[in-house]
């Protein structure tokens, strides 16, 4: 792929226009790239606008790579599929007022899924902040609920130690979007350097987060896993974000303890690994909820039980001790009463885990009869003969792709199907909404995931509705020839609504349903982009390999039976062991 | 807000070191989980270097009011007599109104409050609770117990 070669030519900047950024007294803007620089980023997403115009002739002059999207709010999903995939912190600039404010919703999804990006908005000039001014908007105030930390820069000379922050604040203990709001005038004032002060270290004594578990409460944790029966690891995204899949495996692995993860923490875990009882929760595998509902100790590492997963929280783990290892301890005890609370990063619990060598417990009955209530309870689906499945396009991708590709997903029936059927081999692969549940992701989320690994292969599955929320960012696929293949899971639906209101609503299909609905063929192709369509399961098995083995980018409309639900299914304010659809009708 | 919880009072004020504020929060919580959630949601802030729950320790507690009460000048001796117990003191007056400031624990000051309404308030200013950790922490310390949970 040739998408780091064929950056914006506009960004190769003249070695004139460098020599006279060499000379002249530098401004914020100036200061900001090179902080930039200077805190290794080799990618942002952005738009630009009358408030950042000096941040981008300072970019101009001194290359930063810079990817225009075609709306914000692309550029933000771009960044969290960067951040998700490399596991660092994605980089995000907009202007003043509507820049700003089309990033909310990236934003709160960042800040719901703990992912670190380091957002630069344009803001008026300080001495108009307040009037209502053109293009202003007090996103301060907008974001203060939804970031982990926000700046507005008051003096070009706290640039760079500001800078240095935001990304530590970022990209360490529960990571996290950190918004810095830079006023116009600061962009432009000029910068002196005996004025700035930053320290070689970042210096926040309000922010110590804690690495390092409790000795005595490690202890605790090993004397109740050797005593269980019937013990469940139950891994969240935080070992993820904590690089620490090795180390889950070799536990779990030393110990022969049972895994179920969350939608966020597939992929820590290989899916096909004896040991991993899949997804838990809503949508989950029976398997895994059951292994919960029946387990005498759950060791939840870096989930925070969010209620898409416990279901009723006061029917959830009725019968077990609860371990919990956060490395934000705002978590342990908000949703879920814990007995062993372990307040650190997953890395250093497990590694403090790992180097007490303790008795294993016994875990091979519980183990036989996980195994054979996993055998008893497959995910299913009943095939039609006329139309084909959601589920059998998931499979067939999953068949083509090895479980090796990177998956990004919208939200939606697909979504939960593409947890269900795309087992991921390795980590940081699965690239989802999960808390916010945001549509309108996946698209851009590939966009930026491709651009993290452009060598490997990148598959945004979409529902025909969220896809159209963002649709617009397929001109950079065509524009950096970024080969995403961009499957459409297309039911003419809203499909977890239009499910809903069949389950709850009597099939009163209130706003749910989209009849007319564009070519999407026809779509792809006035971007430039190769089209395919699938409506029959002979059209997906000769289409799909072809259209997913190529080396372009690809748009594949496929047509699914609209009236196919995910099952099973815990019925909102149900517990986890009162899934209905549990088996084929 | 995001977290429902309602702030009774407020008040914020520079300490003894330069660029270090406190604020002394009055909040009404009902049980110990949401307690905790409060002060480790304010502990997150980045900006928060600490947070104490001093409930129940032995505290210094004060708050002030400024008292506007109507007061036609062949009442106000009365007014005066009665209210000397409290202490306060008249900060400004006119031909029918006084203004009283009154300095105490909130309990005190609604006292106060209770006191002077007969005669009509005009206006009503309080300044919400500020408050110091004792230096000594004697457990015989006659202090009632703030919190409604223990």
């Amino acid at each position: 792929m040739t998408a780091n070669a064929s950056t914006n030519a506009k960004m190769d900047a003249s070695p004139s226009g460098m020599q006279e950024v060499e000379n002249r007294p530098k401004n914020g803007a100036d200061i900001l790239i090179k902080a930039l620089h200077d805190q290794g980023v080799d990618i942002v997403f952005g738009y630009p606008g009358g408030a950042v115009l000096h941040v981008y002739d300072a970019m101009y002059k001194n290359p930063i790579r810079h990817i225009l999207t075609r709306h914000e709010q692309g550029a933000i999903h771009a960044a969290e599929g960067y951040a998700r995939v490399l596991n660092k912190p994605g980089v995000v600039i907009a202007t003043s007022g509507p820049g700003a404010t089309n990033l909310v919703t990236g934003i709160t999804d960042a800040m719901i899924d703990s992912i670190p990006l380091v957002i630069f908005t344009g803001q008026v000039a300080t001495t108009v902040i307040g009037s209502d001014a053109f293009q202003e908007a007090d996103i301060i105030g907008i974001t203060t609920p939804i970031t982990k930390h926000n700046y507005q820069v008051q003096d070009v000379n706290d640039i760079p130690r500001i800078v240095k922050e935001a990304f530590h604040i970022a990209n360490s203990g529960r990571k996290g979007p950190v918004l810095i709001d830079l006023p116009k005038n600061i962009s432009t004032a000029i910068f002196d350097e005996a004025k700035a002060n930053v320290p070689d270290e970042v210096y926040l004594p309000g922010y110590q987060p804690n690495y390092k578990p409790n000795y005595l409460q490690i202890q605790k944790a090993i004397q109740a896993i050797s005593e269980a029966k019937k013990p469940v690891v139950l891994v969240g995204a935080g070992v993820l974000f904590a690089n620490a899949c090795d180390e889950l495996v070799e536990f779990v692995e030393k110990y022969k303890l049972p895994v179920v993860t969350t939608l966020l923490g597939l992929g820590s875990i290989s899916g096909n690994h004896e040991l991993n009882y899949g997804m838990a929760g809503m949508h989950g595998a029976v398997v895994a909820n059951d292994a919960i509902t029946k387990s005498d100790l759950l060791i939840n590492i870096g989930s925070r039980f969010d209620d898409r997963l416990t279901g009723d929280t006061s029917r959830f783990a009725p019968e077990a001790k609860i371990i919990h290892i956060d490395i934000d301890p705002a978590e342990i005890g908000k949703n879920i009463r814990t007995d062993i609370p372990i307040v650190a990063d997953a890395k250093e619990a497990l590694k403090a885990l790992l180097k007490n060598d303790f008795n294993a417990p016994d875990t091979a009955e519980w183990i036989d009869y996980l195994n054979s209530v996993r055998d008893e309870y497959p995910f299913w689906y009943v095939e039609d003969e006329k139309e084909v499945l959601p589920q059998q396009i998931i499979e067939m991708v999953h068949t083509i792709t090895n479980g090796d590709a990177i998956v990004t997903t919208d939200v939606g029936q697909h979504q939960m199907w593409a947890a269900q059927y795309y087992l991921q081999n390795h980590s940081h692969q699965w690239v989802t909404s999960g808390g916010l549940g945001t549509m309108g992701f996946g698209l851009p989320a590939a966009i930026g995931a491709q651009f993290a690994k452009p060598d490997k292969k990148v598959i945004s599955i979409v529902g025909d509705a969220g896809f159209q929320m963002t649709s617009q960012e397929l001109a950079l696929l065509k524009e950096f020839n970024l080969p995403v293949k961009v499957i459409i899971i297309n039911n003419a639906a809203l499909g977890m609504v239009r499910q809903w209101q069949e389950l709850f609503y009597d099939s009163r299909y209130s706003q749910s349903l989209m009849p007319v609905q564009p070519d999407f063929v026809k779509l792809a192709e006035a971007y430039g982009l190769k089209g395919y369509r699938i409506q029959t399961i002979d059209e997906a098995e000769r289409i799909l390999a072809e259209a997913i083995n190529s080396d372009e980018p690809v748009v594949v409309d496929c047509r699914v039976k609209q009236l196919e639900n995910v099952y099973p299914m815990v019925p909102s304010g149900k517990a986890l062991h009162e899934m209905v659809g549990v088996k084929k009708f | 807000m995001k977290r429902q919880f309602n702030i009774e009072s407020i008040t914020v004020g520079h300490t003894e070191q330069p660029n270090i504020s406190k604020m002394t929060l009055v909040v009404n919580i009902e049980d110990d989980v949401k307690l905790e959630q409060l002060i480790k949601q304010l502990s997150k802030q980045i900006d928060v270097l600490k947070v104490n729950d001093i409930t129940d320790k032995a505290i210094v507690l004060r708050e002030l009011a400024l008292v506007k009460v109507v007061s036609p000048p062949n009442l106000r001796l009365e007014m005066n007599a009665i209210v000397e117990p409290f202490r306060p003191q008249i900060v400004d007056t006119s031909k029918n109104v006084v203004t009283y400031q009154v300095i105490g624990h909130p309990d005190k000051i609604d006292a106060f409050i209770e006191l002077v309404r007969p005669y009509g308030i005009k206006e009503l200013t309080r300044t919400g609770v500020t408050a110091t950790v004792r230096e000594v922490q004697q457990t015989f310390y006659d202090q009632t117990p703030l919190s409604l949970l223990k």
